[in-house]
């Protein structure tokens, strides 16, 4: 059974410093639906994501979808910059119910690719500005692939408490791996 | 045991040379960074790539995506002898003075289970910005990293240094 998965956020015991490692997932060999990492701590200025990641879905590829506070309303929206290796692109989706936070390679792709993303999460704390998420991300399977920059905005001020990275169809396979970063102003 | 963000290595050019090599990079991190401020020498324009572990063979490709100020353009290469670094296929800065910001991604670097993604950003304040993407196909672990350009040498000043972020 395809499940969740929920990262513990503790503390690892080590010397706090400026940039600090909060939680990760590895996907095991039973896919996961979604990661979501919950109770994340209001002490550092800002997060950042880092992984890799594989959908299982029966496609070339899906986009990697972002929830904040496991908010699945319309609140959402997201512009972007695309290139996969023949068009740049422009795009924009607003009053969505996510943010898009990447592309992923599928099944259909050939094995042992994956997508890389970087996503940066400013100010996630501060109750007086709706939430900018900033990502980089993309992948390459020698003959296809996507880079793109994506910037989403989350319409609410309240203060980003849980972070939900999902496939748009399928779900991550194994050895998909994201970690959660706070950085300390 | 490693902090999460830590530097690794630093090398600042005296002189012009051909490449910068980082070797002997263990696998105690997730993903390496690669701060870069980059000139080349030559009044040529040129793409900073990129080998790792001594890989000169086709096994890497790239997915690029740029803007020089009038044109954006996505272009791709297939089974060629290098990744790339500098973030697009435009000019590295070249001419006195203007040094282009790189950050470089080297994700997951140390796993033995996928092949290796790398995310580059580039910005050159006369020539452009740009970001890339790359893949090597090969599932072993990185422990070498070899920057250099298409064209040219690199130039006295230029600085770059490897991070090394640690996952929980």
């Amino acid at each position: 059974m395809i499940g969740n998965i929920v990262a513990a956020i503790t503390d690892g015991g080590e010397a706090a410093t400026d940039f600090e490692s909060i939680a990760t997932v590895t996907v095991g060999a039973g896919g996961a639906a979604n990661v979501e990492f919950s109770s994340i701590p209001s002490t550092y200025q800002h997060l950042q994501i880092r992984g890799i990641v594989r959908s299982s879905a029966a496609s070339a590829s899906q986009n990697t979808l972002l929830r904040l506070n496991t908010d699945t309303a319309a609140n959402y929206s997201t512009h972007y910059l695309t290139g996969n290796g023949t068009t740049a692109a422009s795009g924009a989706e607003a009053n969505s119910t996510y943010i898009y936070a990447g592309a992923l390679p599928a099944a259909n792709t050939a094995s042992g690719r994956f997508e890389a993303f970087v996503i940066d999460i400013l100010d996630y704390k501060d109750t007086n500005k709706y939430t900018t998420v900033r990502t980089l991300a993309g992948w390459d399977a020698n003959g296809t692939g996507l880079v793109a920059l994506w910037s989403g905005s989350w319409r609410n001020t309240a203060a980003v408490n849980a972070i939900r990275l999902l496939p748009n169809t399928g779900n991550f396979i194994e050895y998909s791996s994201i970690a959660l970063y706070g950085i300390k102003g | 045991m490693p902090k999460t963000y830590e530097p690794i290595a630093t090398t600042t050019l005296t002189s012009a040379q051909n490449d910068i090599t980082f070797t002997s990079i263990n696998g105690t991190f997730t993903d390496i960074l690669v701060v870069a401020f980059m000139k080349l020498s030559n009044n040529a324009n040129s793409s900073v790539v990129f080998q790792v572990n001594g890989d000169t063979g086709s096994n890497y490709s790239v997915t690029r995506l740029q803007g020089d100020g009038t044109t954006t353009e996505s272009s791709r290469s297939s089974n060629i002898a290098n990744g790339n670094f500098s973030g697009n296929s435009l000019r590295v800065a070249d001419s006195a003075g203007n040094f282009s910001p790189i950050l470089f991604n080297m994700m997951n670097y140390a796993n033995t289970s996928t092949n290796k993604t790398f995310l580059a950003r580039g910005n050159n304040a006369s020539a452009g910005v740009g970001a890339a993407v790359s893949l090597w196909r090969s599932t072993a672990a990185i422990t070498s990293l070899k920057i250099f350009p298409i064209v040219g040498t690199i130039d006295t000043g230029t600085i770059v240094t490897l991070y090394g972020i640690k996952a929980a």
